[in-house]
């Protein structure tokens, strides 16, 4: 894959000195070439399988089993709503209709204009402070709908000084 | 009676003013000092040490951990490994998390006082992947450990070198199951691994023994360490050794983590003072104590039964107010402590939706390897999911429990337990409210109660 970034490229060689087997640096370069694409292509698909030594199927029965893994482009930001029930008895679900609302976007598509795409997903391990977000990396906690909505326009004023 | 003092051993430093991630701040605060003193002891007396602690670990199945490591083959000539169960992903649980991002050198000393103690020369902390500032703050506290001399080849000059790596995990739940993890760290699908022949401490990572612990466990081998194993073993009560870090979510005031001396506080206690006492106006009507998975305890209903202290047996009976938290206790009274994750409900909440909430849950995490479990995690969230959006027939509960006695003791892993006892205790526990769900749905909602299917 030609359009990899040389940092990724070197990140991917460094990573595999990590295990004893290759195989085991499956999930890493999974890892480092979504980040570097956004999604992970069928070409990708068959380049971490040749530069592991495995058949692309080994990497696509990967891609296709972990939830973080996926195969289409998300939009400029990925809102992730814990969906489970910590969250949800403190209001998530109102969070994640909120988000929804704000960019008119049903669950798992991109948003017309590019800016999100919202998802409902399981447990984020930080119960103690629900509902909690991700947006891309980072973690927004006691997110209530107001709170949602300062997100919303956050996200929409940086959409707007892109253009 | 009022609740104890914390005991804060792990989290000591978490939410400190001033306590920053970096090499130099733990130094300052006496970091690394028990790994110097450690690496000047025989490897034997350190698995000694936490033997007499008595410590069990913290994940969730509560083992003897220094049982674990006596188990580990080490005839075998095969490199030991060492992999740190950071994956933390039973719903209700968020104790690494606070461990891994603020106090990161800590599980790092845990680790390498681990690995010496038990001839280890590779150990991975799988992290789970929705931690991402996290795997970054563990790369850069290895690389400072490292270039100090606290890991890497030759550390602190005894000769003996371990290397410490980070692997990210990708949303899976499963790999919190040990042997799921082993494999997912192989570079495999997560299928959890049969046992026997595949108990980790023969036939691990690779097919070489492996130690697999969780992260808060690690933590406390480094107190054990430092202030020996008979004296850990006067903190908290027999058999339930050390303190404990309990994390509360939902319907309390405070919620959040709270560190005590095992066995130390009840429920009661946790919840109404600690925590502050249910929402204004409301009242409390469940609590699952030890992460979704641990079955649920009703408010109100009462256990009764003889349990023993020190010598004697005595008799108790207790309201959920009363339960001491601790492992022995909650398995008693049917439950687990589990994961140390304590879920709280008021009556707010229905239970049909609730454990609605819970199935959706397990059906999305089932690796979908054993057929009971695959199949049995989905229809109970049809089911589940059917009862709240379509229409509730009151034969539904027993159509529940039905699915789920068939799940639980048929698959290889505890995922098939963990997904069975949430609507077996729920039927038994709350069995008139899903009679009756019908009738409850017509009716108007309490107010503000929350969508959770």
């Amino acid at each position: 894959m030609t359009n990899l970034k040389p940092e990724t490229l070197s990140r991917i060689d460094e990573v595999i000195t990590h295990y004893p087997q290759r195989r085991s640096a499956s999930l890493p370069l999974l890892h480092l070439v979504q980040e570097d694409q956004g999604y992970i292509s069928a070409e990708a698909i068959e380049w971490i399988a040749a530069k592991l030594g495995l058949q692309p199927i080994n990497i696509y029965e990967l891609v296709t089993f972990y939830p973080m893994f996926r195969q289409k482009p998300v939009g400029r930001r990925h809102i992730k709503v814990c969906r489970t029930l910590s969250c949800a008895i403190m209001g998530g679900y109102r969070t994640c209709a909120e988000f929804q609302k704000q960019f008119g976007t049903g669950l798992g598509e991109v948003s017309p204009g590019g800016d999100v795409t919202v998802e409902f997903v399981e447990c984020l391990a930080s119960c103690g402070t629900a509902p909690v977000v991700m947006v891309d990396d980072e973690l927004h906690e006691k997110v209530d709908t107001a709170m949602a909505r300062q997100i919303c326009d956050r996200i929409k004023a940086e959409g707007a000084a892109a253009h | 009676m009022p609740a104890p003092e914390q005991h804060r051993l792990i989290f000591r430093h978490i939410d400190e003013a001033g306590y920053t991630p970096a090499l130099d701040c733990y130094v300052r605060n006496g970091g690394y000092e028990v790994l110097r003193k450690a690496l000047q002891r025989k490897p034997e007396e350190l698995v000694e040490e936490v033997k007499k602690s008595g410590l069990r670990g913290r994940g969730g199945a509560g083992f003897s951990c220094g049982l674990k490591w006596s188990l580990v083959d080490r005839k075998s000539g095969k490199p030991i490994y060492l992999v740190v169960n950071a994956d933390e992903s039973e719903p209700g649980t968020f104790k690494d998390r606070y461990i891994m991002h603020q106090d990161p050198h800590q599980l790092i000393e845990g680790i390498m006082i681990t690995c010496f103690a038990n001839k280890v020369e590779r150990a991975f902390i799988y992290i789970r992947g929705e931690f991402p500032d996290g795997a970054k703050i563990l790369e850069k506290a290895i690389a400072e450990a490292r270039a100090a001399g606290f890991a890497g080849p030759n550390v602190l000059g005894s000769g003996y070198g371990c290397e410490v790596y980070v692997h990210r995990g990708a949303g899976a739940y499963i790999c919190g199951e040990e042997t799921g993890l082993i494999e997912s760290l192989e570079g495999k699908r997560p299928y959890p691994r049969i046992k026997p022949p595949y108990f980790p401490a023969v036939l691990g990572l690779y097919q070489c023994p492996t130690i697999v612990n969780n992260v808060e466990t690690l933590c406390h081998v480094k107190h054990i360490a430092d202030m020996g194993g008979e004296a850990y073993a006067k903190i908290g009560t027999p058999n339930n050794t050390g303190t404990r870090i309990l994390c509360v979510s939902g319907h309390v005031q405070r919620p959040g983590y709270f560190e005590f001396e095992v066995g130390k506080v009840t429920m009661g206690q946790l919840l109404n003072e600690v925590c502050g006492g249910p929402l204004p106006g409301r009242t409390f009507k469940a609590v699952i104590p030890g992460g979704s998975s641990a079955k649920v305890l009703r408010f109100g209903e009462r256990y009764k039964g003889k349990r023993k202290v020190g010598a004697d047996m005595v008799e108790y009976d207790w309201g959920v107010e009363d339960i001491p938290m601790d492992f022995d206790c909650l398995a008693m009274i049917g439950s687990m402590g589990g994961s140390g994750g304590v879920i709280v409900m008021d009556d707010s909440v229905s239970m049909v939706e609730a454990l609605g909430n819970i199935n959706a849950f397990y059906s999305h995490e089932s690796c979908g390897q054993c057929t009971p479990c695959r199949e049995g995690s989905i229809w109970m969230k049809k089911i589940t999911a059917r009862m709240v959006h379509g229409a509730a027939r009151p034969e539904d509960g027993a159509l529940l429990k039905s699915v789920a006695d068939q799940i639980a003791g048929r698959t290889i892993c505890a995922f098939g337990e963990a997904c069975a006892w949430p609507t077996q205790s729920f039927i038994a526990k709350f069995g008139d409210e899903f009679r009756a769900y019908a009738q409850a749905k017509a009716a108007p909602r309490p107010a503000n109660a929350p969508e959770l299917v």
